[in-house]
């Protein structure tokens, strides 16, 4: 009888890219739910539209580049990006910015590289940074927070707002806009004050959504570590990165510079460092290159948002540490079977 | 039992990485050991162990007895094979062997006589303490002893690696980690005492004080029957060298370097023996056969195959002589299941498939494993690497597959050997880890045989450079050889006419007018004679200059040109 041929092994994982996927987007569901409670329907139509044009651009860009449709559309990589992204973008964004911002990052950042697995920048986060650079004004539109700001709109006022800039009762954007701590934070220290008290403003009843934001972050950060999805290695080195970086920069100048913890709660530190920084495709691979790719990214972080002209740098941070990633792959090789430097390794067996 | 376990011995070191395949050694691991019938013809691949072919003895129309020498080995790295039965030899000719490429390779041709008439050519050494080390040495190899745990190194040469008395530490590997092969798991059930017996004789040959058992715990029975054996000797020999290590169930717990890892810590790097961190490990199933070898006096010629799979009717371990078709066996289990569309050579993890059944049971041969679709994972297509590292944190070999696969796929093949690309043992666990269930072994595979050809013709090449540089050196030697020599000649022809001259120089100007010219045309003629005969070499040497050069390009075929200047 006669067979046909197959290499080994002949065994294959139940794990599947899309599993992968799968659980991350699910991961991102309470951090979106808490967003929509805490800074109004604004955020869930960014998601919409992100999702949804980074949806169409990805079969777009198949479609032109003659790719098989299927297994790029049906491994959920794509809705990820669009959904990090939408999460980056101010509340009361008009509906153009998760559009631009989706199609750019999917096209260029992650098409033009080939697709899944070869872009060699976060797509989302050259989605952000592409928007910040190109749309400063639009990428300032956050809504106060909660009770008395964006969250107060109905869910058809705020389709309105993002669809056709319209407030009810003909208000204007003022009525409704409030600083990101960040922001509050930029302006103290152009202004020469002193930003000693704003460690502990983001703990106020005012600023307290981010605690809770976070919260939900770090939930869903949680299942993803519990599912295998990610490992703890880049979150836990990057947060220590801010923490360090932070602390050592508080401790030259608390007048000057904010407190750690400060750093931590404030804008997309915890995001970044669970959904962001741990995109598998363009961060390091080796349990040591990671701890030093999220170490980097946290102490890059706090210094852009000391020294810099924008106010938050995470994004800008992962876009440097992701050019960064073969040289650490490179360098932070594990040592290979029969080649450790250990008490037992490479002994020779004298008695 | 399937599910029983027996508890992990403590001070085990472990391994980094590893998988838990789904354990399918039922039901053949709960069924005695059968005896394959005899068949009418056996095939005897001349290469079917680590090394050079076996030369054989023997010629077509030879009657042969079970046992008789056929092929002997051709090298210090070979192995002898015997014949599994009585019968005649039909041919010595290439026949298909049990090879994932599907290729065929001279072998012996037994024609079985039923008769199964013993030839047994070795005398029985029931006294082998009273025999040196070298001499039991040369038994294992004329029995043709290799390792059956499915590496078929000749255990003769892998025991001659260690320094005279320098192993104190006998390994003995009844691990069987492939989730579908049970054939070591029933022969530590059923002849635990032929196991222990062979570990005393190697004990003797390399003068090693300990013998460690590697056991997986999913075995408790074969743990339970080598143990009863083990005691049995304490009893009656006050034998205490035998200690079993119940190591966890863990693919691939039974690679030679990651057992020795896991029961002594010691990582044996890659180029380097085992012996030579003062250890040797061989397989329950050769220990046995090195018993019998070396106390009964019988040549390997049947050894334990496990014959399971969805594909077969009736999964056993079967006794089967060497060179028995396959077909044969599969049919003696039973025969196929339908839609049974795969045939391994022994486990999911490593075996490969085979082109067809109607190969041999070599001494290769642990496991048939038949498979139906059903019986196996889904293969989706294979996606891009999303770089997620489970390969990585999987790999006992501590790689890094992702970045061994990027630089394999762009042919970066340099920066693949700074990533060890030759340390991977192709064990398959990144493959079966791979969320995007791309084939990453497949392609170490490939990557590796392409270094290799390049080092290969890089050597062609730089041997034919060498060559070709000798060449002209030699030319050149010669052609201020000739020169040399024929200044010498000239020097000798002029001081021979001047003596000539001083001799002749009283005689007179009429006589010695035409002598004189008569011997200077004499000289002006060898001359020219010389350079006629020193063209013609000339002329010689540059066709053979360029024929050489010819067969140079030749040989260097696609070569690097670089490589000429």
């Amino acid at each position: 009888m006669k067979f046909p041929v197959q290499t080994s092994p002949h065994v294959e994982a139940d794990a599947s890219v899309a599993g992968v996927m799968t659980t991350v987007l699910w991961a991102l569901v309470p951090g979106t739910m808490a967003a929509v409670w805490l800074l109004g329907w604004g955020v869930l139509f960014n998601v919409a539209l992100a999702v949804g044009a980074a949806w169409l651009a990805e079969a777009l860009m198949l479609w032109l580049r003659a790719r098989p449709f299927r297994p790029a559309l049906m491994d959920r990589s794509v809705l990820i990006t669009g959904w990090i992204l939408a999460l980056c973008l101010p509340n009361l964004a008009p509906w153009w910015l998760p559009v631009v911002g989706s199609l750019f990052a999917v096209v260029v950042a992650k098409q033009l590289y080939g697709g899944l697995g070869f872009n060699l920048f976060n797509p989302a986060m050259v989605g952000y940074v592409v928007l910040l650079v190109s749309f400063p004004e639009a990428m300032t539109r956050w809504g106060a927070a909660m009770e008395g700001g964006a969250a107060d709109l109905s869910f058809g006022q705020a389709a309105a707002w993002t669809f056709a800039g319209v407030l009810p009762g003909g208000a204007g954007f003022d009525a409704l806009s409030g600083a990101t701590p960040l922001d509050q934070l930029r302006m103290v220290v152009t202004e020469g004050g002193n930003v000693t008290a704003m460690g502990s403003s983001i703990w106020s009843p005012g600023a307290s959504w981010s605690l809770w934001l976070n919260l939900a972050f770090l939930a869903g950060g949680a299942w993803m570590l519990w599912r295998g999805a990610i490992r703890w290695h880049i979150p836990v080195a990057m947060l220590v990165g801010v923490s360090a970086m932070s602390a050592l920069l508080w401790l030259i100048d608390p007048t000057q510079f904010a407190s750690p913890a400060f750093h931590l709660m404030a804008g997309g530190v915890i995001f970044g460092a669970l959904f962001v920084a741990t995109d598998p495709v363009t961060a390091s691979t080796t349990p040591r290159g990671r701890l030093v790719f999220g170490f980097g990214i946290g102490v890059l972080a706090v210094l852009i948002r000391s020294f810099g002209n924008y106010p938050d740098g995470v994004a800008f941070a992962v876009l440097l540490m992701n050019l960064a990633v073969p040289l650490i792959d490179y360098y932070t090789q594990p040592a290979v079977f029969g080649r450790k430097s250990g008490p037992l390794s490479g002994r020779r067996g004298e008695s | 039992m399937p599910d029983a376990r027996v508890s992990v011995s403590p001070g085990l070191f472990g391994f980094h990485g590893g998988l838990h395949v789904e354990d399918r050694k039922a039901p053949a691991c709960d069924r005695p050991i059968a005896d394959m019938p005899l068949v009418d013809e056996y095939i005897l691949p001349l290469h079917m162990h680590i090394g050079a072919p076996a030369i054989p003895v023997v010629q077509a129309g030879d009657r042969v007895g079970r046992g008789q020498l056929l092929a002997r080995p051709d090298d210090f790295v070979s192995a002898a094979i015997h014949a599994p039965t009585s019968g005649t030899i039909r041919a010595i000719e290439p026949r298909p062997l049990p090879h994932p490429g599907g290729l065929s390779a001279q072998s012996i041709v037994l024609e079985a006589d039923g008769e199964d008439r013993a030839a047994e050519p070795f005398e029985p050494w029931p006294d082998y303490r009273e025999k040196t080390p070298v001499e039991i040495r040369s038994r294992l190899r004329e029995a043709g002893i290799v390792g059956l745990g499915g590496a078929v190194f000749p255990t003769a040469a892998k025991i001659a690696t260690a320094n005279p008395g320098g192993v104190e530490t006998l390994v003995l590997n009844g691990v069987e980690c492939e989730s579908t092969i049970s054939c070591d798991d029933r022969l530590m059930q059923e002849d635990p005492m032929a196991i222990v017996r062979g570990g005393q004789v190697l004990l003797h040959t390399v003068g090693a004080e300990r013998c460690l058992i590697g056991i997986e715990d999913n075995k408790p029975l074969a743990v339970q029957a080598m143990q009863a054996a083990i005691d049995r000797l304490a009893a009656e020999e006050d034998e205490r060298r035998f200690e079993i290590k119940v190591v966890p169930t863990i693919y691939p717990a039974g690679g030679e370097k990651q057992l020795i890892r896991s029961l002594t810590g010691i990582e044996i790097p890659r180029g380097r023996h085992v012996t030579d961190y003062r250890m040797l490990c061989l397989n329950v199933g050769t220990t046995a056969h090195c018993w019998r070898a070396v106390v009964e006096g019988r040549a390997l010629t049947e050894r334990i195959v496990t014959v399971t799979g969805g594909g077969v009717s009736h999964a056993q371990n079967f006794r089967v002589r060497i060179g028995t078709p396959m077909a044969k066996v599969i049919e003696a289990a039973g025969g196929y299941t339908q839609g049974v569309d795969r045939l391994l050579m022994g486990g999911p993890m490593m075996g490969f498939a085979l082109h067809e059944d109607e190969v041999p049971v070599v001494k290769a041969t642990n496991c048939l494993l038949a498979m139906r679709p059903a019986d196996r994972d889904p293969t989706p297509p294979p996606q891009p690497c999303i770089r997620c590292s489970r390969c990585a944190e999987a790999c006992p070999a501590d790689l890094l597959p992702q970045q061994l696969y990027w630089y394999s796929r762009a042919e970066q093949l340099e920066r693949a050997q700074d990533y060890h690309l030759f340390d991977c043992i192709e064990c398959g666990v990144c493959s079966a880890v791979c969320p995007s269930h791309i084939p990453l072994v497949q392609y170490f595979r490939h990557a590796k045989t392409e270094i290799w050809y390049a080092e290969r013709e890089r050597a062609k090449a730089e041997h034919a450079k060498r060559r070709f540089e000798f060449h002209n050196e030699r030319i050149e030697r010669q052609k201020a050889e000739r020169e040399a020599a024929l200044a010498k000649k000239r020097a000798a022809i002029k001081a021979a006419q001047e003596k000539k001259e001083r001799e002749e120089g009283g005689e007179t100007a009429a006589e010695d007018k035409p002598a004189k010219k008569a011997s200077g045309a004499a000289a002006g003629m060898s001359i020219e004679a010389a350079r006629e005969r020193a063209r013609a070499r000339k002329a010689q040497a540059q066709q053979t200059r360029e024929s050489s050069d010819a067969t140079g390009s030749s040989e260097r075929g696609g070569a690097d040109k670089g490589e000429d200047e």
